[in-house]
């Protein structure tokens, strides 16, 4: 553990990534100690300008709603709702990348038929489609991201377990009559975790774009502001205010930016042979 | 080449559960959806008798058990018609057929610069690994990958059509303009610029950062040190001896990125207004059209199977250890 820390600690891009996401944490908490109110509310008057007033810092949209509120409360919603779609995505993919895996046989051949299936389908217009559908909201936006984005999960899962399940500890497991759960949870999964970590770090930022992506269409809560729908809103004064766009947009790359940094540190970390590729 | 039409024949025959597994998948989507046709064209005519409403959905096959309706979709869908859109009054196929030459070119020139420019850049970063011309492309990668799609859509528009007044930012053609052969290419490329760079920028990163990791491997095998040996110089080496092989992972890519792609290109449409697929899926969201937006998602993922079979054969062509079927 020392040692990977020490190997992390060494790269600098992942120190900046850790640096940028910490800040964006930092938001996330302190949205509702600095800006109680909803995002939503009119405070100031329209199209204050950044900098011109210092109670709205990042000036303020058409509606004259606080920029910087917004900005606040949106790294909540991108955060939670990456976070949240990535534990299920992982759920989903580490579930049925396990059984086929461990099992084989038809098992696998059915369960891989049905990854197939998933990785055809164009990942965002399928969340596009899953959203409209069942009607935008917090948990429909992250059960569609996480539905659309398991199929890569479930294949590394099922290489990592194929590799393993043939190794002797896991054979030694077998021939004193473990049961085959506890054979998958307790000794071959934690085998398995390294990958998946990375998999699922990198894998927050897309989801993160992936939940921009669909409330700048409109397809986001109506309920909580997130990045995504402020730059959608922003689209229609992008000729007279482009700051309204421009600073969501800045926080979803320097979010997703971030997150790239620290999966690849994690990856350099924990595979220090494949460093330098 | 009757062993390469075998093979076209095998692979689509194995494609066929794949379009039927997502057509099943559809059809459950559609039983999900609050609502059908009967109550969103009941809603429309603002409320209707008990009677119409039954008598409509007697004429949709809504009254029927749901695996005869199933039934029905299928083999709907096997015979190409996948329904019909209400809101534009034709069928889902035409509408989509019509839009689809317009997504195709957006798409076709995004990954002709995608692929193109991030070879290059890849190829130049290994070059100069670990030197400054190598760290400003890798950060410049970095910072593209994490970029998302629409948003830079946007700030090219404010850039080159708000502020500079370079280049059209919405539509595919200039309206009222009447122009023909060459002008009217001309006139069509000016506004593709800003949506297919916007497009291809994310698959830049990607295949800028694929190839110069690819390209570092190759040029650590034996057969590159013969090279170097032979006294050839380092393009040659670079150009002729690693860049052949380290294609190959990047290929594989462009498969794994159609889907993908055909993803950023309703982001895209949208931004610029591009008459194509997306934002034909983006109207039909909002006009609540399931049956065209179910039609949309079914033909983008027969066009993601179909590019991976043409990806494959090339892929026999690149490499000859590889044999198709």
């Amino acid at each position: 553990m020392q040692d990977f820390l020490r190997r992390f600690a060494r790269n600098q891009a992942a120190i900046v990534g850790v640096v940028i996401l910490l800040v964006v944490i930092a938001l996330a908490l302190l949205a509702p100690v600095l800006y109680p109110d909803s995002p939503w509310d009119m405070v100031t008057e329209p199209f204050l300008a950044p900098g011109a007033d210092r109670a709205h810092p990042l000036g303020s949209d058409m509606m004259g709603r606080d920029l910087a509120a917004g900005i606040f409360h949106g790294a909540r919603v991108s955060l939670m709702i990456g976070i949240v779609a990535t534990l299920v995505a992982l759920a989903v993919g580490v579930t049925i990348g396990a059984i086929a895996g461990y099992y084989g046989g038809w098992v696998d051949n059915v369960l891989m038929r049905v990854t197939e299936l998933f990785q055809t389908i164009p990942a965002f217009i399928f969340a596009i489609v899953l959203v409209s559908i069942f009607q935008p909201s917090v948990t429909s936006i992250v059960l569609a991201i996480g539905t659309v984005s398991w199929p890569p999960v479930a294949r590394l899962t099922r290489s990592e377990f194929l590799t393993l399940r043939s190794r002797e500890f896991v054979q030694a497991c077998i021939t004193i009559g473990m049961g085959d759960l506890r054979i998958i949870v307790l000794h071959v999964l934690p085998n398995a975790l390294a990958p998946i970590i990375v998999t699922g770090s990198l894998m927050v930022a897309t989801a993160i774009l992936t939940e921009a992506g669909l409330a700048f269409l409109g397809l986001g809560d109506p309920n909580v502001m997130s990045w995504g729908t402020i730059i959608g809103a922003g689209r229609d004064v992008l000729r007279t205010a482009a700051y309204v766009t421009a600073i969501p947009g800045i926080a979803i790359l320097l979010t997703v930016l971030a997150l790239n940094l620290v999966g690849e540190g994690l990856n350099d970390a924990l595979n220090p042979k494949l460093k330098n590729r | 080449m009757p062993r390469v039409v075998r093979y076209l024949a095998w692979r689509l025959l194995q494609a066929i559960p794949i379009v039927a597994g997502i057509a099943v998948f559809n059809f459950m989507l559609l039983q999900f959806a609050p609502g059908d046709a009967a109550d969103v064209l009941a809603g429309e005519a603002g409320g209707a008798t008990p009677e119409y409403i039954a008598q409509l959905k007697a004429r949709f096959g809504l009254d029927q058990p749901v695996p005869v309706q199933l039934g029905k979709y299928l083999w709907n869908v096997a015979r190409l018609d996948l329904g019909f859109s209400f809101r534009h009054n034709m069928p889902v196929v035409d509408l989509i057929l019509s839009h689809l030459p317009a997504t195709l070119l957006l798409m076709g020139a995004a990954i002709v610069l995608a692929f193109s420019l991030g070879v290059l850049l890849g190829v130049t970063a290994a070059r100069h690994v670990n030197r400054p011309l190598d760290t400003i492309i890798s950060v410049g990668a970095l910072l593209a990958y994490a970029t998302p799609i629409f948003w830079i859509g946007l700030m090219m528009i404010l850039l080159f059509s708000v502020q500079l007044g370079w280049l059209p930012s919405s539509g595919m053609r200039t309206i009222g303009a009447d122009l023909t052969g060459f002008t009217y290419a001309i006139d069509v490329v000016r506004h593709l610029v800003l949506p297919a760079t916007a497009l291809s920028l994310f698959f830049m990163a990607l295949y800028t950062r694929l190839m110069r990791a690819s390209m570092l491997e190759v040029y650590s095998l034996d057969y590159v040190t013969t090279a170097r040996a032979k006294g050839l110089t380092e393009r040659r080496v670079a150009f002729k001896h690693v860049l052949r092989n380290a294609l190959l992972p990047m290929v594989t890519m462009l498969g794994l990125q159609v889907g993908s792609m055909l993803g950023g290109s309703v982001l895209v449409e949208t931004v610029f207004g591009w008459p194509g697929l997306g934002r034909l899926a983006f109207e039909a969201v909002f006009q609540r059209d399931n049956n065209l937006l179910l039609g949309i998602l079914l033909l983008s993922s027969v066009l993601v199977v179909i590019v991976n079979v043409v990806i494959d054969l090339t892929y026999a062509r690149l490499d000859p250890r590889i044999e198709v079927g």
